[in-house]
């Protein structure tokens, strides 16, 4: 009898793919229900692991030529090499440094600027009308249109580098912080002014850390757009720097190098995500909470 | 002396030479000593809006709101308000949520904590002074929201259907939370609700506002808190025959009005 109440559960456990097509009861701890839910770890190493795998087996094969897919082992000998040796007469980690000071330097400040400005936007109309049409104009434009002008107006020197990576920055940090402070509820404003708050300190107390969750993921996204600039900035007249290094790298065919240096930069890029998440969670663990 | 309403009437204008909508019309209203004022009405009654006029959150298009003789400007902590719900800080802890209120009038650390650690008591909620709020149940939330309410000391405390997201078990255990708490620190008391049976229970004066223009349409006189807070059980309070047949004349009235609208 209970069999037939639930005629699904034996015929289709058959399917290879099975658990994509039914729904299963959860364990306890889970959400009947809630979609993306459970871990993910080791189904992303073995994704990492696969791609290695492939990329592997069509060197291995022969079936791309080296110039063009260099086998991981070699990939892996030119980061020893340049670990040991350097590139360019400059030492790796100088690369390393230079491009991560370039890419930090301009992020600190997109956010200096940036999230103050963002709250104003939000806060004040008069703010808003003002910068909207600047921030709103430059920000689709791909910062390789606008790279020629950095240039002619601020040389080729660390200003315009820094200047075209901040302003990638800017303006998604500017929008999420704009964004924020409409996070929080007219209930919680009501309830700061009827215990005799200031306009400044239903600000301070109210409106920025409701805000503060989603100015934190602006700026992750801020410094995912700077790494993106990070090799059109230094395009021109750098001779140090890892987006220096697979430019140059590229023009020689030394596609191991290049290789390497986008593996570098992802890996960099991803260990500050993995920090950012991890402030995350220490100072906004209420997000999406309430 | 206390909260005096005198004709006060709330027009919204409206675009596109469409006639204003009158949300409050020429109310009249007196909420003194410990009066527990409960206001009950369908929705859009107006109820909030009149809420919104003694919280000074929302000003009068006549007549005019007073405070002890004096007129209500703004929103003040003399008015504090509970809400029924979203209006707790989640990064801050119970206790500094309870201190909020102080924390913004500038009152120091230890007399801020002393005062808000007092009405954490009287609440119940002493094991949670460091909890984070949002990882609390309802009715607990709520709790700290009164708490936080009562510690400046307001002349009048206004209460926009605070029961009214919790289930009906805490509903009634909150209840009589309530009337213990009015009982022990005789504030006045401005309380909005949808449920006939809670407004009855509660208050020591019923308005039974209607629609379109919204204004007081009946005044009720109630014995059942004091009953209540007497000793008579909350449930012989609720089942006695002169309650149940104020509940039936009071829901007999908001149906005709309903019908009267539709």
């Amino acid at each position: 009898m209970t069999e037939h109440s639930y005629p699904n559960t034996q015929s289709r456990k058959k399917g290879v793919l099975f658990f994509l097509m039914k729904a299963r009861a959860t364990k306890p701890g889970e959400t009947y229900g809630v979609p993306g839910q459970g871990d993910t770890l080791w189904l992303s190493v073995l994704s990492i692991l696969g791609i290695i795998f492939v990329w592997w087996l069509f060197t291995f094969m022969g079936w791309v030529k080296p110039m063009f897919l260099p086998s991981p082992q070699a990939v892996l000998g030119k980061f020893v090499q340049v670990w040991n040796e350097g590139f360019t007469n400059t030492p790796f980690l100088e690369h390393v440094g230079i491009s991560a000071a370039r890419v930090f330097g301009a992020f600190l400040l997109a956010c200096l600027i940036g999230i103050p400005l963002g709250i104003a936007m939000g806060m004040s109309p008069f703010i808003r009308g003002i910068f909207d049409p600047p921030l709103e104009f430059y920000r689709p434009i791909p910062p390789l249109a606008y790279l020629p002008l950095m240039i002619i107006w601020f040389g080729i020197g660390e200003t315009s580098k820094v200047l075209l990576i901040f302003l990638s920055v800017l303006a998604p940090v500017a929008l999420g912080a704009r964004s924020g402070v409409k996070s929080a509820a007219i209930e919680q404003i009501h309830a700061a002014y009827s215990f005799g708050a200031s306009r400044w300190q239903v600000m301070s107390h109210v409106i920025l850390p409701s805000a503060l969750p989603e100015i934190l993921t602006a700026m992750r996204i801020g410094i995912g757009f700077g790494w993106t600039t990070l090799v059109a900035a230094e395009m021109v007249a750098a001779t140090k720097g890892l987006g220096y290094m697979v430019l140059t790298a590229s023009q020689f065919l030394q596609t191991s190098t290049v290789i390497m240096g986008i593996i570098v930069i992802a890996i960099i890029a991803y260990a500050f995500d993995m920090l950012m998440r991890w402030i995350e969670r220490r100072i906004v663990p209420w997000k999406g909470r309430m | 002396m206390g909260l005096n309403i005198k004709q006060a009437s709330v027009i919204y204008p409206t675009a596109d030479g469409r006639p204003p909508v009158e949300a409050l019309r020429t109310i009249d209203l007196e909420i003194v000593n410990d009066d527990f004022v409960v206001a009950l009405g369908a929705s859009g009654c107006g109820k909030s809006t009149l809420l919104s006029l003694i919280a000074g959150f929302l000003a009068p298009s006549s007549g005019e709101i007073l405070l002890d003789g004096a007129k209500v400007r703004g929103p003040g902590a003399d008015r504090a308000v509970v809400f029924q719900k979203h209006a707790l800080m989640p990064w801050l802890n119970v206790l500094d949520n309870v201190a909020f209120g102080l924390k913004l009038q500038g009152v120091a650390e230890a007399p801020r904590y002393e005062i808000a650690r007092g009405f954490i008591r009287l609440l119940g909620l002493s094991d949670f002074e460091t909890s984070r709020v949002y990882k609390l149940s309802g009715g607990m939330q709520q709790r700290v929201g009164i708490a936080r309410a009562l510690t400046c000391n307001p002349k009048v405390l206004l209460m926009d259907e605070p029961l009214g997201a919790l289930d009906a078990l805490t509903r009634e255990k909150a209840q009589e939370l309530i009337l213990n708490i009015w009982h022990t620190t005789a504030k006045s008391v401005f309380f909005i609700t949808h449920s006939v049976e809670e407004a009855l229970f509660m208050g020591t004066k019923l308005i039974v506002m209607s629609p379109r223009p919204g204004r007081i349409a009946h005044r009720f006189d109630l014995p059942f808190s004091r009953q209540f807070l007497g000793g008579t059980s909350a449930r012989q309070v609720k089942a006695s025959p002169e309650f149940i047949a104020l509940r039936e004349e009071v829901l007999k009235i908001i149906f005709s009005d309903e019908e009267a609208a539709a």
